[in-house]
């Protein structure tokens, strides 16, 4: 190397190591999320192809699959094969529990949100260091076993439940009042179950709300009805979305709620599954009602991107 | 009142009671369990005094020593797999120029979160079988921690790419100004401010791992009972309030946790 070479271009010689570092650096980087994506591929995403093939072949008398190719999943969903004649009859009990579970989740998102909004906006209104306290209060259960909370309802719920027992010492029923599997008690199940799931993305959304906007709204003469309604909901609208969503997916899809509230009677979209893949032995059925519950929550999150994404062009 | 009230312009009527409301349903559930698992007589719903004896017979009974055992096995060992993972897949989808795939990857790891348990849980079902059919592969109890390992990544990474996003970049590009190498500033610099994102990360991946019933039901072999199903196993007998000892066990390993890693994020905020 010259002597007029290495006087003359020090700087950019450092520029050019100090960019190929860089460049290096960050293609190596980029390699990093590959464990995790490797994890995730194989066990996370190749089931789910798996089952998309499964819903396509023949059920196994002991369970599992034959591979051979037949629709008969999907058809088995809305038909039943007569086993004389072998036509096909419409049997709606599959869609029947289908559109339980989706009341059952609508239900449950709205009357999270009617107890979750308030809550999450008092929260938000706080004081910062009472907000904290408020936000490890509503955070513990939701990061809470949910079995065992499930069975804190079930315990309370019971014939020989709290409430029977207090209602009975009391004088006012001298009978117990039947309530745990039953359709109230899912109900009562779930929302005790994803209120904490509204309740903190609409606190995050709340929390970043501007009330230099209400106060305008004010000075505007606007009454407080006015303000919440055209004011702060239009404004978390992104936390109600996302709110609802975390609600209603986890929801629609509930498997620990159902099987020890509803007792195994009142099915719900995860029990129907899971049952296909036990005492019902046919995996194919259960993997094509998987695949029918995915659709289901492909729709709602469509939804979601759409919504999210037209709230940012609107600034 | 004659005097005009003072306006607070956060103010809304009866939000304050509802927020109330909503705490009280959240905890006296489980206040009661709690509570109950004290209770010394041997039905759960009659109290007759308070004892300790009933988390003395749950601590010393069998299974639930094999089923405490499987589930510190599992989700210890899924906590750190994911952790790690996630740690370097937040350094490698936070500190690159965007690359292509940049989405997907995302889309990627926080899949588990999107798609409902049970789904997770039968496709994993259905994919051990499938190995195991045509393979003849059984991981035996690296099976269930390997379907912890993936929806725990998610759990891991939101506080690890929270912290890194929130990280300020000055104190990086000081060191490589100062003759860092990359690896040295990573080593001196990124990982020991970044070590509370990954404790936080840590501890929910544990708890979610510790939890888990739905996909451990599904996916367990014989033998393989976590306390979730040792708790499920118990309750389709006449409840004992030893059941209520094991679960209450269970909620304050989950509340320690959740403290812990909100504590730790607290103290980022600070």
């Amino acid at each position: 190397m010259t002597t007029a070479a290495l006087s003359s271009a020090p700087l950019s010689k450092a520029a050019l190591f100090e960019a190929q570092a860089v460049k290096t650096s960050a293609r190596r980087n980029r390699l990093l999320s590959l464990p995790a994506l490797i994890i995730i591929g194989v066990f996370g995403v190749l089931p789910l192809i798996i089952i998309c093939v499964y819903s396509l072949l023949v059920a196994a008398p002991y369970g599992g699959v034959q591979w051979q190719f037949s629709t008969d999943a999907y058809l088995n969903f809305l038909f039943q094969r007569d086993i004389f004649d072998d036509t096909l009859q419409f049997t709606p009990d599959f869609l029947i529990i289908y559109l339980r579970s989706f009341l059952f989740a609508v239900v449950t998102t709205v009357i999270c949100l009617l107890l979750g909004f308030p809550t999450a906006y008092f929260m938000a209104t706080r004081p910062p260091a009472q907000r904290n306290w408020w936000v490890l209060l509503i955070t513990i259960p939701f990061w809470s076993n949910l079995l065992v909370r499930t069975l804190a309802i079930m315990f309370i719920i019971r014939d020989e439940g709290l409430i029977n027992n207090a209602l009975l010492a009391l004088g006012v029923i001298d009978k117990p009042i039947t309530m745990l599997y039953t359709n109230f008690a899912i109900q009562l199940g779930l929302l005790y179950a994803f209120l904490p799931f509204m309740v903190l993305p609409l606190y995050s959304s709340l929390e970043k709300l501007d009330f230099r906007l209400v106060e305008a709204a004010y000075d505007l003469y606007a009454t407080r009805r006015q303000v919440l309604w055209r004011v702060i909901i239009p404004l978390s609208k992104p936390g109600i979305i996302a709110g609802c969503l975390l609600v209603f997916i986890p929801a629609l899809g509930a498997y620990v709620t159902p099987l020890i509230l509803g007792g195994g009677v009142h099915l719900m979209i995860g029990d129907l599954i899971a049952q296909q893949f036990g005492s019902g032995r046919n995996w194919p059925l259960g993997c094509a009602q998987a695949l029918i519950l995915m659709a289901a929550v492909l729709v709602a999150l469509f939804f979601y991107v759409r919504n999210t994404s037209g709230k940012v062009q609107h600034g | 009142m004659a005097e005009p009230r003072v306006m607070d312009i956060k103010d809304q009527p009866g939000f304050r009671s509802i927020a109330v409301i909503c705490l009280l349903v959240l905890y006296i559930p489980v206040l009661i369990l709690m509570i109950f698992s004290l209770n010394s007589g041997s039905l759960v719903t009659h109290w007759e005094g308070v004892t300790l004896n009933w988390y003395g017979s749950a601590l010393l009974n069998e299974e639930f020593h094999s089923a405490a055992k499987n589930t510190l096995i599992i989700s210890v060992t899924a906590t750190i797999v994911s952790t790690i993972c996630a740690t370097l897949a937040a350094i490698g989808m936070t500190r690159v120029k965007p690359w292509r795939g940049l989405a997907a990857a995302f889309m990627i790891i926080n899949l588990p979160l999107m798609v409902p348990e049970i789904i997770t849980a039968v496709a994993t079902l259905s994919f051990f079988a499938l190995i195991a059919g045509t393979l003849g592969l059984n991981f035996g109890i690296g099976n269930l921690i390997l379907a912890h390992t993936v929806f725990c990544i998610p759990f891991a990474y939101m506080p690890i790419r929270a912290r890194l996003e929130d990280m300020d970049l000055t104190l990086e590009y000081a060191a490589a100004d100062l003759y860092a190498t990359p690896w040295n500033a990573f080593k001196r610099i990124t990982l020991p401010l970044l070590v509370p994102g990954i404790m936080s990360g840590a501890a929910l991946a544990f708890i979610v791992s510790f939890d888990d019933f739905t996909i451990t039901q599904l996916v367990a072999g014989p033998g393989q009972t976590t306390l979730p199903l040792y708790i499920w196993n118990q309750i389709r007998r006449p409840m004992t309030p030893e059941i209520n000892a094991i679960s209450t066990i269970l909620l304050l390993v989950s509340i320690l946790f959740v403290s812990v890693s909100f504590l730790i994020a607290r103290r980022r905020a600070k």
